[in-house]
């Protein structure tokens, strides 16, 4: 909502600075986005009198104009196609200024000196018009600023109206409230028509749909069309509205004058002279003024003609059939009051929005629809010669009436921390037109938005002023912070994982279908997003690992191909049975991709799955989670032979390995590459590892190594946990030291050597007791994976 | 040999043995003098053996010249000894050196993302003030995102956030959740006041991916419902905070605004950080930053969760992370959030 000063200085005389008012707006919840002053860069351009117009010498296209400015005559070279003797422009002598810091020279345009310029709209900062020279009222005084003639020396508050605030999109609402904060009076003429009439020169109104249109006032009258004056116009054009017709410029006048939007109807086009509201029927089309057919639900409203022909959308935009136009004699003016959700509902599934519709679906007042229209028959009087038919029709079968609201002293002081009575109450509020007697407060129809009391309580507030309320921090035993358990693990993980040397990123959870093909992730439903903008957001993630190898594959782009990448956060699956939401689980996905450089102490060597196991167990030991096996698995996107699913007490929590041949191929990656992802939240529900302290022991201990030839599909892991549980409590510590292949163990044998040490808390143990328990321990491998010891 | 002859024996010894041991240029030549001078074939031992055939106060005068002579050649064994092995320990130590400027073995340490930084320092400010954390679904419910926040259906407050929906259940009632307040509701009805919690999380808005705007990005949401809670302890708790993350010379300023689940409502700022309110480019010469909008809870969400609006009271306030995050790295392009690009994670 843009507002002229000069506009809100009609209803209040607020003599404060443009910035005070500024600010002003800004502690009352007007927010002042920004504040124009258009002729802020104008500087000694004069309004001039064209004497005469004569051909340039040597030049088709330009011409020279010898102009009078009240102080002398000068020429001018002129290259505009409308100029011609008698008309009144705005004249840029030599050393004027205009917007750009565009400074006028003294200069010879194809062998003629031109004593200065004269100015096209554009070139005064006014809109894009560039098509001539501007034309001043014929009676601007000569030699005047052409400032003072624009109201170019206005000063203009861009605002942005909150959608509870219909009043104050329109100036006589700013304007109150300025007048309330600055203490000054307000005032605005608010004459209703006369006398109210069933039928005024034969047009009748028939409001079928009463609920959704609660009043509907129509005045005719005989009207001259034309364009409106000067004044009209640049007002309107610094409030941000285009000038059209005297009849058109002057209900978009009085709509952002009170908040009123009004429409003319050329009456003789309207079949029965008639007007009729009602509901659309479904299906039932129309052509807007912009042009485009709507197709209509029951939904919408209509003003019609008496012959049930559509004319406009109510509250929302006109139609061309009986729009004003040069021909227009008479007209019909509608000042109703519509439904505020019923007009937001059209507007949104038209995807049209009109200034008026963007003040009836917040909520105009009722009350003002009357003497709004009589305010636009004084202007059409001036403007467009207007004859109206004597009196108005009103309907308006169930007045609204002002709202009764109960304000509680001590609950307005209990919520503000404020100490006031009921006078300081009443004296707050009465100057925003709300009346306050007896603890009940009358609460004028333009502001639909005080229907509670905690909405007056608010407007105190305002009225307050929020800085001088004293500004506090509540004290209670149950403020008690901390993070939660599961919190503080998130944290860790995030700190393991970026310890581990893993750059954290962030990757959209919306992707593409294509994004989880590249990953090889093809199976399994995903939650879809209804809306999209575009295709590459148009699922929710069902894992991490397809963002961040895309990640990868953009660093690798970029020139860094050796990355080592994680993200934590949730994905999307299918809602469980009998919830209405996906399933949303917490996840933590990481890669690292091509060689791990170790240059100059080490040679470099390319990624393996060792790495990726190496996270996995530096993250459960941290966490201390344990219970955690790895088991061989073909996993979606990953080498057949080399991923294992990642299982905690049997579930499977996640899983990592080495990236298939095909994903990395597809995503361009210089492999080999890594990756796990793990569902965090069902690992941290797991059983941990007390923290309990255990004796240390004093006593020696004995290391025995042996090296056991198993078939070379049984698990390391598995052969360790059987020595674990062989070895028992006298077992201090199990290393796997050696892998070893060779043909002499036989065809798909593998020796695996570890070293195994022994300790008791309270003795040391004897050559015989190790001995058995070196014995022991052979015989649970032999039993379990068919271990022999190697000779 | 008489015990004159013995004597200037031992003397002679001495000189010629001091003068090869003080002659050894290495360890080896050193044990080739001792042996010569000092061992079982040198002169001092035949002097020695001969002194048997000497008398009486000869004797002691042999014995003397043969004990000096002595005390000459380990004299100067030691020392020499002393010379040769440090020469070879400085040799051992140039042969060793090794040059500490040389690239150090990696020990790299990953970068965390500058959301979570900031993420994680707001949590602690929060948690420091005496607020948990609480946490929701990022796919909600109409009813937790707009309804039971006084959005009612067809309210133009609505149109203010661009909402995502998703394909479940009736249309337009599951939604990627356009912000964090939903999380208000549910500890709401999950849990009696009194309640301090804050709410960080990912909300979604209908956006396309580029330097300025993303259609994910995050928030922070703050709620107290006690008894007694007033607007003063609103504006002081936002003060509070900007204080504790950005120092006690940040101003906090308030101006009413609109929000449907807030009554009154207020939006914040903050004294430009840059600047200290003079006016830069970060705060578009205005002084100050927009931080957020906030308020007192709205007595009809607090009737929607069952919770008593005339016992207790309560303020919310909310405000995004990135915006945050952006303005303290200087970050431009919305988008290198996204990205996962090494080269920007390792500037944080």
């Amino acid at each position: 909502m843009r507002v002229p000063l000069s506009w809100i200085r009609e209803f209040a005389p607020i003599d404060a600075a443009p910035a005070e008012i500024a600010d002003a707006l800004n502690q009352l919840g007007l927010e002042v986005e920004e504040i124009v002053e258009p002729g802020r860069e104008i500087n000694g351009v004069v309004v001039a009198r064209i004497l005469d117009v004569v051909p340039h010498p040597d030049a088709d296209r330009i011409r020279l104009a010898d102009v009078e400015y009240g102080d002398g005559q000068l020429r001018v070279v002129c290259g505009a196609p409308n100029i011609e003797p008698g008309m009144v422009v705005p004249f840029a002598r030599v050393g004027a200024v205009l917007p750009g810091d565009f400074t006028i020279e003294r200069r010879k345009i194809r062998g003629v000196v031109s004593e200065g310029m004269l100015c096209s709209p554009r070139e005064l900062g006014l809109g894009d018009d560039h098509g001539g020279i501007l034309s001043l009222p014929a009676d601007a005084p000569l030699g005047t600023d052409v400032r003072e003639v624009l109201g170019l020396d206005d000063v203009v508050f861009d605002l942005s109206i909150t959608p509870n605030r219909p009043d104050a999109m329109g100036v006589v609402g700013v304007a109150r409230e300025l007048a309330a904060h600055f203490k000054v009076p307000f005032h605005v003429d608010e004459r209703a028509p006369a006398p109210l009439v069933q039928e005024l020169d034969g047009a009748r109104v028939v409001v079928e749909a009463a609920d959704r249109c609660p009043r509907f006032v129509a005045l005719v009258a005989r009207i001259e069309m034309g364009a409106s004056p000067a004044w009209m116009q640049h007002r309107l054009a610094l409030a941000g509205m285009r000038p059209i017709s005297n009849v058109v410029d002057v209900t978009n006048y009085v709509m952002l004058e009170r908040c009123r939007p009004l429409h003319a109807f050329d009456l003789g086009k309207l079949a029965g002279r008639g007007i009729v509201v009602r509901v659309a029927a479904d299906g039932e089309a129309m052509t807007t003024l912009d042009g485009v057919e709507r197709i209509l639900t029951r939904d919408d409203l209509l003003i019609c003609d008496a012959a049930r022909n559509p004319h406009a959308i109510a509250g929302i935009m006109g139609g061309a059939a009986a729009e004003v136009s040069p021909g227009t004699t008479e007209i019909l003016l509608e000042s109703a009051y519509f439904e505020p959700q019923g007009i937001a509902k059209t507007a949104k599934r038209l995807g049209l929005r009109s200034e008026a519709s963007a003040r009836f679906e917040r909520g105009v007042d009722p009350n003002n629809a009357g003497t709004g229209a009589q305010r636009a028959l004084a202007l059409l009087r001036d403007v467009a010669g207007a004859q109206p038919a004597r009196g108005a029709i009103d309907v308006y079968p169930r007045p609204i009436e002002p709202a009764r609201i109960h304000v509680r002293t001590e609950r307005v002081n209990q919520l503000l921390a404020t100490d006031l009575d009921s006078a300081d109450i009443a004296a707050y509020l009465t100057p925003l037109g709300i009346e306050v007697r007896d603890g009940t407060a009358v609460v004028p129809t333009f502001r639909p938005d005080l229907t509670r009391e905690i909405d007056l309580v608010e407007e105190v507030a305002r009225r307050v002023g929020l800085d001088h309320i004293a500004r506090t921090v509540p004290s209670s035993p149950a403020k008690i912070g901390g993070l939660s358990p599961r919190q503080r693990d998130r944290r860790t993980a995030t700190d393991v994982l970026a310890g581990a040397g893993y750059d954290e990123i962030y990757t959209l959870p919306l992707v593409a279908p294509a994004d989880l093909a590249r990953a090889g992730v093809g199976s399994g439903e995903v939650i879809e997003v209804e809306n999209p903008l575009r295709a590459e957001e148009s699922i929710l993630r069902p894992a991490l690992v397809p963002g961040v190898l895309r990640a990868a594959a953009f660093n690798a782009a970029h020139g860094a191909q050796d990355v080592a990448l994680f993200e934590t956060g949730t994905v999307f699956g299918t809602p469980p049975e009998g919830a209405r939401l996906p399933e949303e689980r917490f996840h933590l996905a990481f890669a690292r991709t091509h060689m791990v450089r170790r240059a100059p102490h080490e040679p470099d060597r390319p990624v393996d799955v060792y790495d990726a196991t190496a996270v996995l167990f530096a993250l459960l030991g941290e966490l201390r989670i344990a219970g955690v096996q790895l088991d061989a698995a073909a996993i979606e996107g990953f080498h057949p032979a080399r991923a294992a699913r990642i299982l905690l007490d049997g579930a499977p929590v996640g899983h990592l390995g080495e990236v298939g041949a095909a994903v990395v191929t597809a995503l361009d990656l210089a492999g080999p590459v890594v990756a796990g992802e793990l569902d965090l939240d069902a690992l941290l529900a797991g059983p941990r590892i007390d923290r309990r302290a255990h004796v240390v022991s004093r006593f020696p201990a004995s290391t025995i190594d042996l090296a056991l030839v198993v078939d070379d599909r049984v698990p390391a892991a598995a052969v360790e946990a059987t020595l674990r549980d062989a070895g028992g409590e006298l077992l201090e510590h199990v290393q796997l030291f050696d892998v070893f292949r060779a043909d002499a163990l036989g065809p798909g044998k593998v020796s695996l050597a570890f070293s195994l040490r022994f300790r008791a808390p309270d003795r040391t143990l004897t050559d015989d007791e190790v001995g058995r328990l070196r014995q022991t321990a052979i015989d649970a491998v032999r039993t379990a994976h068919g271990a022999e010891l190697r000779t | 040999m008489s015990a004159v002859e013995l004597a200037r024996r031992a003397e002679t010894t001495a000189r010629e043995g001091r003068a090869a041991i003080e002659a050894a240029t290495t360890l080896d030549e050193l044990a080739d003098a001792e042996r010569r001078f000092l061992g079982k074939s040198s002169p001092l031992h035949e002097v020695r053996e001969a002194i048997k055939t000497v008398d009486g106060s000869d004797r002691a005068t042999v014995g003397k010249a043969l004990a000096a002579a002595r005390s000459t050649l380990e004299a100067a064994q030691d020392e020499r000894r002393a010379a040769l092995e440090h020469d070879a320990a400085a040799q051992a130590a140039t042969r060793d050196r090794l040059d500490l400027t040389l690239p150090p073995r990696e020990y790299r340490r990953g970068n965390l993302h500058p959301v979570t930084r900031i993420w994680r320092e707001l949590e602690d400010v929060f948690v420091g003030m005496g607020y948990k954390v609480a946490e929701g679904p990022e796919v909600e419910l109409d009813w937790y995102n707009f309804e039971a926040l006084n959005f009612p259906p067809g309210h133009p407050a609505r149109a203010m956030q661009d909402t995502l929906y998703v394909r479940l259940g009736d249309r337009e009632e599951v939604l990627l959740r356009t912000h964090t307040s939903p999380v208000q509701v549910r500890v709401m009805e999950a849990q009696a006041p009194p309640i301090y919690v804050v709410a960080p999380g990912r909300v979604f808005r209908r956006d396309t991916l580029d330097a300025r705007h993303s259609p994910v990005f995050h928030q922070i949401e703050g709620l107290a419902v006690d008894r007694g809670i007033t607007l003063g302890d609103l504006l002081g708790t936002v003060e509070a905070f900007i204080h504790a993350l950005f120092g006690p010379d940040i101003q906090a300023r308030f101006l009413p605004s609109f929000f449907p689940f807030t009554e009154p409502s207020v939006e914040f700022a903050m004294s430009c950080v840059f600047c200290r309110g003079a006016g830069c480019t970060v705060c578009s010469r205005t002084g100050w930053i927009e931080l957020g909008g906030a308020g007192m809870v709205d007595p009809e969400v607090l009737k929607n969760v069952a919770i008593d609006p005339e016992e207790y009271t309560g303020f919310a306030f909310g405000f995004g992370i990135d915006r945050l995050v952006q303005l303290l790295y200087g970050i431009d392009h919305v988008k290198n959030l996204w990205d996962g690009d090494v080269r920007f994670a390792g500037q944080f």
